[in-house]
């Protein structure tokens, strides 16, 4: 939806690079010249969907502001795997303060660079889910009803990771988490609770609300910079696989980023103003099946009897996305 | 110098305002809204150039003062009670980070029950978080210290919260001097701060310490507190070179000379306490006062030298940890670790209670008479405590505590002045 | 900045923590062989000479199949491009239009007269029999590596079956008579009209060093029907031969081609371009089961041409021939049924099989291996006698132009071996590029450019070209969907997707490194290289 796929070309706009393709529009990553915000010597598992999607948005803010950017950061995996005395990873002013307060401190900063007039430097907040749907979730309404100058990134990685792998608001349906346990009436996260943030940013009527995934560099980059040049609160959703926490091979973080937009679990869209603007369609539609498969996190579901009814109604939940979003080719919006 | 009737909240406000802040944060919470109001209206006249944030919690408040001073913004925020406790993680990260944020404490009580009025438990709660907390005694030393607040807090790199009673004093109308811009441009200077978020030179803030660490950044920390106590007595020094009067500073001894008796306190309850004290004084009692300005630091060496000779300290506490005893007094009895001079502590002015003259007075005449019990209470209605433990001794169900306590003496002899 | 202790921290630090250290598996750069490399008869490096034309360098492009085949416009027409059959691009949409990107580039080198040199001097004499494309093949392989050739050709022009078994609605010849030139002007010397009855005495007349002996098959084989009456019957080869050389064939009328492979669809095709009333060919064997190119089929078809399928000529009765029914039986075997039909005949082409006469070597001090109609060569392409190498048809092998070609530069790479006394440079087999080590995600869906075909009465008017020329834009479009199977075409991904930017990019045409000291192993560059180019070694601890 975002970008121009250069059909012509062997990989088009898929890889992350192109020798085909004019430099202008091949992605930061690309080039040798990035900023690598997240530097190398992190500490974040094998394979950490989040480190690759901090670094993704973050070089495309950085590349897109010339280097004028600050983040503020939520406590969370992002925040310990990079900032463990003596070393950090940051190649660019960070801060973090604490686990519920990203968006808030990002506030201040924004406050603090438009009384001293520096309005060409841009001011991100970014936390996992944990941080952003849930303890950070009043500084964050807070910080879109303001309309605050922030483009707050929330890396989507549906639970608490760095303390053990425990159920947050956006953790699925049926998922293991340590919190969740696959036991009982009812194995796994229960059906008819959690939240969509998007949805609910959106609500704020903020200027810009968009999600995202790892497995798709180029819409990522074109929404991050895109929300870098909008004035006012700006959210952006990514969806980053965790190996660790779903029990998923460390070579796999891609391709389910990949598979969760392709079955319809995780819409891919942009909004502007509260309404949605754009969708990333589906290229090959996949039954939930095939992305749930790959994941331990929901082995219970294939046992000796599959759970045929459990599965069925997470492809419930794909289809209304597909539906509610028009993510089919053939969808017109 | 020009005086001007006005109330408490309305003359911090602008001495805050001179002091040029460039972010405030402002969630009401009685009794700290007037303040904050205050400058609301001024930012939104164009009076004061700053960034004037409606935030949505104090916590936010709190974070949002984080993140513009680490910005290298001079910041400031006010609160009281439920709300220094809603903000109580980042009160913690704020000076954890060494982020020269100025906050006003509007000194009020902490429920359950609810209550608006003023004591220091909001303050005492969180004396440890690595502030420098500073008592005002009057509205004027209220504007002046904010004024010094900035000052310490920028120099050290350390947040500074000026802790003002409740309604006592920031709804009182006196009759104040709020210095001239010019005077507090002066005296000043504009915010360099020691760590800031640059583009052009970045840092990580807020790094992960494990054990390896953790221990010299507390002590770190606990330096820069002893540092302030070198560092307040300058800074009041040079307010009073700048603007020709005694404010601040870390202990204010008042008769102790020779005093056998010396009674310590924090915040307004000094004045009545004086005139108690004056009273005492004419009628030849060897008593003397001493307030604390500066409670964090703490100043042991100062109050263990103003105490020097006297025979018995009477702490007289607006706060009490529950279950221990006075707060302050732990604290003086710290100092005068070896002396063996006798320390008693009476807690008293909680949730608003009146601190009146007569129970003043009889409370200090029975301590110069040895007829005082360590650890009391002023103006307790041991009846109703007898009552209450009574009814939960014969009912499992007895219902909530305080409102049964206000059944059996009814709201109106809850003694509010 | 005097920065708080421990938690302000400068950037740069965290270089110091060299999580290398964690790694199990560590990702490897490789080059794994196309399918299409792999499958190519001739040996062309296929997957390169795409990845130098994606970039718009046709020259460089051209050069490079040059290395392997003198003969890329002629290729691009009558190769029947068995590259593209296991193109893996085939298991994503459609295969790549090799064959077509090919033709393309030897019409560029055709117009821009792009030549080839030869190698220095070797003072080496090599003769080579047969001016086909296998001896041409051989002959200019010989002459870039230094040699002096001499191709001695019983026909009148040069290009054997490409130019005599043919059409030219195949092969224009003025396509293949460029390529023989440019083989001529490396200094290859073709006698033409001189056929070679003794080989022992041409070699030992012209001091050769080596000899390689392309003769073709050239005798078309008759098989034998009962027949009464007067049907002319003759075989493909001379009716295709005679096409050629525009020779009158006989009347044509109603014609009947009997055979399955390629060269009974070429005879049929020719017959409807020279007038016939109706051109059907009668094969043994099944549709699915018939040798011939299906696409020369269908094009075939769509010019007019009947296709009798499971049908054997028993018997010719003046101008009627009994066609008994067969059915499909094991394999590729075909069994009669006992019913028969008839069908009117004005001409009989049989296109059953052609046999090669070797006579040449009667006189050869060592008898020269022939078996099942073939000679035999071993791996290098040499006869049972030391220096002598035959290759193309007469030998067991697809018999098709590619092959030859194959063979030729097969038999001269061991004959210059041979003549310098070079060992043989052993050389270990590469991985194939399995589609299964490829993540095709990365690809854009891109249908292949349908040729454009010459409107069916344009065709059957006249020999002018079927397959249509692609212009560029169509060119680039299709050598662009070439997945570079195995080889790196520095997408970037590897260095992109890496969570701990490991990936070191070397810069353009230098690919990439990987960086050990900060890789973790987790194998998501293996995992999202379009290509396969990486592959995860379980590291040795």
């Amino acid at each position: 939806m975002s970008h121009q796929p250069v059909k012509f070309y062997q990989t088009g706009t898929f890889t992350v690079g192109n020798r085909l393709l004019d430099e202008s529009i091949r992605s930061v990553q690309a080039t040798k010249t990035r900023s690598n915000s997240l530097n190398s010597g992190h500490r974040a598992c094998q394979g950490c969907g989040e480190a690759l999607g901090a670094r993704y948005a973050l070089d495309a803010a950085m590349d897109v502001s010339h280097h004028q950017l600050i983040a503020a950061n939520a406590t969370g995996c992002l925040e310990v795997f990079s900032t463990p005395y003596p070393e950090t990873s940051w190649q660019l002013p960070w801060i973090h303060s604490l686990f519920g307060n990203a968006a808030a401190v990002a506030t201040g900063i924004a406050a603090a660079l438009r009384i001293k007039g520096r309005s060409e430097v841009r001011v991100i907040a970014q936390g996992g889910d944990g941080g952003t749907t849930d303890i950070g979730f009043g500084c964050l309404s807070g910080m879109f009803e303001r309309n605050d100058d922030v483009l707050y990134l929330c890396y989507d990685n549906e639970a608490y990771m760095n303390t053990g792998v425990q159920r947050s608001s956006a953790t699925p349906p049926a998922v293991r988490t340590a919190t969740t346990l696959p036991v009982g009436a009812e194995p796994g996260n229960v059906f008819g609770q959690g939240k969509f943030v998007p949805t609910i940013a959106m609500a704020h009527g903020i200027p810009y609300v968009a999600t995202a995934t790892v497995a798709d560099l180029f819409d990522l980059e074109y929404k991050v910079k895109k929300a870098i040049q909008i004035r006012g609160a700006k959210y952006l959703h990514i969806f980053v696989p965790c190996p660790l926490g779903w029990g998923a091979a460390s070579s796999d973080t891609i391709k389910l980023a990949d598979m969760a937009k392709e079955c319809g679990l995780f819409p891919v869209f942009e909004a502007e103003h509260g309404k949605v603007t754009g969708v990333s369609k589906i290229r090959k539609l996949i039954p939930v099946e095939e992305y749930l498969k790959r994941q331990r996190r929901y082995a219970h579901l294939f046992g000796k009897s599959p759970a045929t009814d459990v599965i069925s109604k997470i492809q419930a939940r794909a289809d209304e996305n597909i539906r509610m979003y028009g993510l089919l080719a053939t969808d017109v919006r | 110098m020009t005086l001007k009737q006005i109330e408490g909240s309305q003359g911090v406000a602008e001495a805050v305002a001179l002091c040029r802040p460039e972010v405030i944060c402002a969630y009401p919470i009685s009794p700290q809204t007037h303040i904050v109001e205050g400058l609301g209206e001024m930012v939104k006249v164009g009076q004061l150039r700053a960034e004037f944030l409606n935030v949505e919690s104090e916590f936010a408040a709190m974070s949002v003062a984080i993140g513009s001073s680490a910005a290298g913004a001079r910041t400031y925020t006010a609160t009281a009670s439920q709300g220094l406790l809603f903000m109580a993680e980042a009160v913690f990260n704020a000076a954890g980070l060494g982020l020269p944020i100025v906050m006003t404490i509007a000194n009020r009580a902490i429920g359950a029950p609810i209550n608006i009025w003023n004591d220091h438990s909001d303050s005492m709660s969180l004396r440890d978080c690595g502030w420098i907390q500073l008592f005002a005694e009057t509205n004027q030393e209220a504007i002046d210290l904010h004024i010094q607040a900035f000052k310490l807090a920028e120099e050290l790199s350390v947040p500074v919260m000026v802790c003002m009673d409740g309604f006592i004093l920031t709804h009182a109308y006196e009759r104040v001097d709020v210095p001239l811009q010019e005077q507090v441009d002066a005296f000043l200077p504009s915010f360099e701060p020691r760590q800031v978020l640059d583009p052009a030179r970045p840092v990580s803030i807020g790094a992960m310490v494990g054990p390896e660490a953790y221990t010299e950044v507390r002590v770190l920390a606990h330096a820069k507190q002893i540092q302030a106590l070198t560092l307040i007595p300058e800074i009041a020094a040079q307010f009073k070179a700048h603007f020709g009067r005694d404010s601040g500073g870390l202990i204010k001894p008042y008769c102790c000379e020779g005093a056998h008796t010396v009674v310590i306190a924090l915040g307004s309850v000094l004045g009545t306490i004086k005139d108690v004290v004056d009273e005492l004084r004419t009628q030849g009692c060897a008593i003397g006062v001493l307030g604390i300005t500066s409670f964090r630091p703490f100043p042991l060496t100062e109050i263990r030298q103003a105490l020097q000779g006297c025979q018995r300290v009477l702490v007289l506490e607006k706060s009490f940890a529950v279950g221990v005893g006075g707060i302050v007094a732990t604290n003086v009895r710290m100092a005068l670790d070896g002396t063996g001079q006798k320390v008693l502590t009476v807690v008293a002015g909680l949730g608003g209670r009146a601190i009146t003259k007569s129970s003043l007075a009889a409370t200090l005449t029975a301590a110069m008479n040895d007829l005082l019990e360590p650890f009391s209470f002023m103006d307790l209605q041991q009846e109703v405590i007898d009552r209450a433990l009574g009814r939960e001794r014969q009912i499992r169900r007895s219902g909530p505590v305080a409102e049964s306590v206000l059944r059996d003496i009814g709201s109106v002899a809850s003694q509010i002045c | 900045m005097n920065k708080p202790f421990a938690i302000t921290l400068d950037v740069g630090s965290s270089l110091a923590n060299k999580t290398g250290s964690w790694r199990t598996q560590r990702p490897v750069y490789l080059n794994r062989k196309p399918p299409c490399n792999h499958q190519c008869p001739a040996g062309e490096n296929i997957q390169h000479w795409l990845y130098l034309a994606e970039e718009h360098q046709y020259e460089a492009a051209w050069r490079v199949i040059m290395e392997d085949n003198p003969f890329p416009a002629v290729m691009g027409r009558v190769c029947y491009h068995s590259c593209e059959k296991v193109c893996n691009r085939g298991q994503v949409d459609l295969p790549v239009g090799i064959n077509s990107v090919e033709r393309f580039l030897g019409d560029q080198a055709i117009k821009h007269d792009w030549q080839v040199t030869p190698g220095a001097p070797t003072g080496k004499k090599v003769l080579v029999v047969g001016a086909g494309p296998s001896g041409l093949s051989a002959a200019y392989h010989l002459a870039r590596s230094g040699h002096a050739v001499t191709v001695l050709e019983a026909n009148d022009k040069a290009g054997g079956m490409l130019r005599y078994g043919i059409p030219k609605y195949r092969l224009p010849r003025e396509k293949l008579n460029a390529e023989i030139a440019r083989i001529k002007k490396l200094g290859v010397d073709i006698q033409l009209r001189t056929r070679v009855t003794d080989l022992s005495a041409t070699l030992a007349a012209g001091h050769y060093d080596a000899c390689y002996v392309a003769l073709g098959l050239q005798q078309g084989r008759l098989e034998p029907i009962p027949q009464q009456g007067h049907l002319p019957v003759l075989d493909a080869v001379s009716v295709l031969r005679a096409v050629e050389l525009e020779e009158s064939v006989a009347p044509l009328g109603h014609v009947v081609v009997y055979g399955g492979g390629n060269t009974a669809i070429d005879v049929a095709r020719s017959a409807i371009r020279l007038g016939a009333l109706s051109a059907t060919v009668v094969v043994l064997e099944a549709r699915d089961q018939m040798p011939a190119h299906p696409e020369e089929v269908r094009e075939g078809l769509e010019e007019g041409i009947t296709l009798l399928n499971l049908r054997k000529i028993i018997q010719i009765q003046d101008h009627t021939l009994t066609l008994e029914i067969m059915v499909s039986g094991e394999g590729r075997e075909t069994l009669p049924t006992g019913q028969t039909e008839a069908v009117h005949a004005d001409l009989l082409v049989q296109a059953l099989g052609q046999a090669g006469d070797y006579s040449l070597f009667s006189s050869l001090p060592q008898e020269v291996t022939i078996q099942n109609g073939a000679v035999l060569v071993d791996q290098k392409g040499m006869t049972s006698l030391a220096g002598v190498f035959a290759g193309g048809d007469m030998t067991p092998s697809a018999r098709n132009a590619t092959a030859a070609i194959g063979a030729g530069k097969k038999a001269a790479r061991h004959i210059d071996r041979l003549l310098r006394g070079a060992m043989e440079s052993a050389c270990l087999p590469q991985e194939l590029a399995d589609i299964r080590w490829m993540n095709t995600r990365y690809y854009s869906d891109a249908p292949r450019t349908i040729r454009p075909i010459l409107d069916i009465v344009r065709r059957t008017s006249g020999f002018a070209e079927v397959v249509g020329n692609l212009d560029e834009d169509t060119a680039l479009f299709e050598a662009r969907r070439c997945m570079s199977c195995g080889n790196c075409f520095e997408c970037d991904n590897c260095y992109g997707v890496c969570p701990d930017n490991a990936v070191i990019k070397l810069g353009p045409g230098n690919r990439f490194k990987i960086n050990y000291d900060y890789c973790k192993g987790c194998g998501i560059c293996a995992a999202e290289c379009p290509c396969g180019a990486i592959r995860m070694e379980t590291e040795q601890i």
